[in-house]
């Protein structure tokens, strides 16, 4: 398989830099550790935060963090697509008989962001610890499916950010808010905000599927349709799926620099 | 003291073209507060139990932090940062002023022509449509612009002070790429000192880096009522910062080998 070397080439010519590596990766791990004190020391003073207490936040917490992680591991390859975009270096890319964006997204595979995946993973584990979270096998599939459906839905985000490229030919750094704003916003319940907020981040970019329709399920809380509870997975992976067919409508619209 | 004022002129004027820049990062913080701005709201809607700052006063932290956000010394010059590595800096050392000063000066341009270009539009949006509050008294205001000043020396005294470790490249570019993040944290940016467990306030209100955004901005809202004091910390640090960062210079001018060619 070509992009397993693709990848594989990537992770190798960044493990060569193995002190950077790790200054890099333990930063990022004890920043958002660090982000996840700053959580639980407002539920020390406040106690609970519109019902919900601070291990089911955790649970979310851990959730879309771990989704963030995956997608950007895996899609972090568009952030260079402007500059490919302005050099001409997608030309070469558009001759291979590969594609694009599959070759685009696996060019760079960033490791160093084990350090939030490991985070994630760890206030994940000790939310459902100790919610005592009764696991059954459809409830880890579900919690399994989540997490890939909210990294599919970062992606996305990634995908249209390089995708406005083609017509301005330079990164649009405002996206960024939907990205890390939409990872900051996820860390908490989505009822929170306001209704405007929270429906762009339920129906235009769906982060509210990733985590917060979900654990509805897992927790066992009311308030969610079950059905739309299970399904939410999907809706990560639709998104994407709307976001890669803007992507192709670029790429038509792409016409090289020249440079 | 004139090349580097007509530096710090030059950069300054240099930095205010960024519009379209200011444009983006007015955009990411608006929507950094409104979320900070959202979750406060719901955690004092959730408790009726007494805090160590009211819920306006949060805010207005909350917002002042957002519209002075590049102020905060969290990102190295990366101008330097590229004389490092191809080793152009030895045409720094040839320039007939003093290192640190230039940098210093440098750093001052830096977190002041991107700060107004941001702040002004944030005050009138954040002022007017989400809670952020007018101090509440003259002496506040007076207080705040004072120790606002104080929080630009000790933050370029510190932005400086990673400037001169770029010099030991690889081990001092991982520590300068941490300092953003030492930053955001002990400052007050991810969570408002007040919020802080009593076990971790003593250590924190010690440090330099609350003075860069905590202090001004509660003394703005009239939660700390004696600025001098604080002013005092902020300018003791920028003092002990700069004799460190002038120290590690020295020593890096000396040991710094250049590559013929």
């Amino acid at each position: 398989m070509v992009y397993l070397h693709l990848i594989l080439a990537s992770v190798r010519s960044q493990l060569q830099y193995r002190a950077s590596f790790i200054i890099m990766a333990s930063g990022q791990f004890l920043i958002t550790l660090v982000e996840f004190a700053a959580i639980a020391a407002l539920f020390a003073r406040f106690g609970t935060l519109r019902g919900w207490s601070l291990a089911e936040v955790a649970l979310l917490y851990g959730m879309v963090n771990v989704s963030f992680a995956i997608a950007e591991a895996a899609g972090r390859g568009f952030d260079v697509l402007p500059e490919s975009i302005r050099t001409g270096e997608l030309d070469r890319v558009l001759l291979r008989p590969r594609s694009v964006a599959l070759q685009v997204a696996f060019r760079e595979l960033q490791i160093m962001r084990a350090g939030r995946f490991l985070q994630g993973a760890i206030v994940l584990g000790w939310a459902t610890t100790k919610l005592g979270v009764a696991w059954t096998v459809p409830k880890i599939a579900l919690l399994a499916a989540s997490l890939v459906g909210g990294a599919a839905t970062f992606v996305g985000v990634f995908v249209l950010q390089a995708t406005l490229a083609f017509w301005t030919v330079e990164t649009l750094e405002i996206m960024n808010t939907v990205s890390y704003g939409g990872t900051e916003t996820g860390q908490y319940p989505i009822s929170i905000y306001r209704p405007g907020f929270r429906a762009f981040f339920t129906f235009v970019v769906p982060i509210a599927f990733a985590n917060f329709v979900p654990a509805h399920l897992i927790l066992g809380r009311s308030g969610v349709p079950e059905a739309l509870g299970w399904a939410s997975p999907l809706v990560g992976f639709a998104f994407l799926g709307a976001c890669l067919l803007v992507f192709r409508l670029g790429l038509r619209h792409y016409a090289s620099t020249g440079s | 003291m004139r090349p580097y004022l007509a530096i710090l002129s030059a950069r300054f004027r240099a930095l205010l073209q960024y519009r379209a820049a200011a444009v983006a990062g007015f955009g990411t913080q608006l929507v950094w507060g409104l979320i900070r701005m959202m979750i406060f709201d719901a955690f004092y809607a959730s408790s009726a139990a007494t805090q160590p700052l009211s819920r306006e006063h949060a805010v207005t932290y909350v917002w002042l932090g957002q519209a002075l956000f590049a102020m905060l010394p969290i990102q190295v010059d990366a101008d330097v940062r590229n004389l490092v590595r191809s080793g152009s800096v030895a045409y720094e050392l040839l320039r007939p002023v003093d290192l640190y000063g230039l940098w210093y000066a440098r750093a001052l341009a830096a977190r002041t022509a991107p700060t107004i270009l941001r702040a002004v539009p944030m005050f009138v949006v954040a002022g007017i449509f989400f809670g952020l509050e007018a101090p509440p008294s003259l002496g506040a205001g007076l207080g705040w612009l004072a120790t606002l000043a104080g929080a630009l020396l000790v933050g370029c005294a510190f932005m400086t002070l990673c400037t001169v470790l770029l010099v030991w490249t690889v081990s001092g570019d991982g520590l300068a790429r941490w300092a953003p993040q030492v930053t955001y944290v002990l400052s007050g940016m991810v969570l408002p000192i007040p919020f802080f467990p009593a076990w971790a306030r003593p250590v924190v209100e010690a440090l330099p880096f609350r003075g860069m955004v905590d202090v001004p901005a509660r003394i703005y809202v009239g939660d700390i009522q004696d600025p001098l004091r604080e002013l005092g910390l902020q300018l003791g640090w920028t003092f002990a910062l700069v004799i460190l960062g002038r120290f590690l210079l020295g020593r890096a001018v000396q040991r710094l080998e250049i590559q013929g060619g």
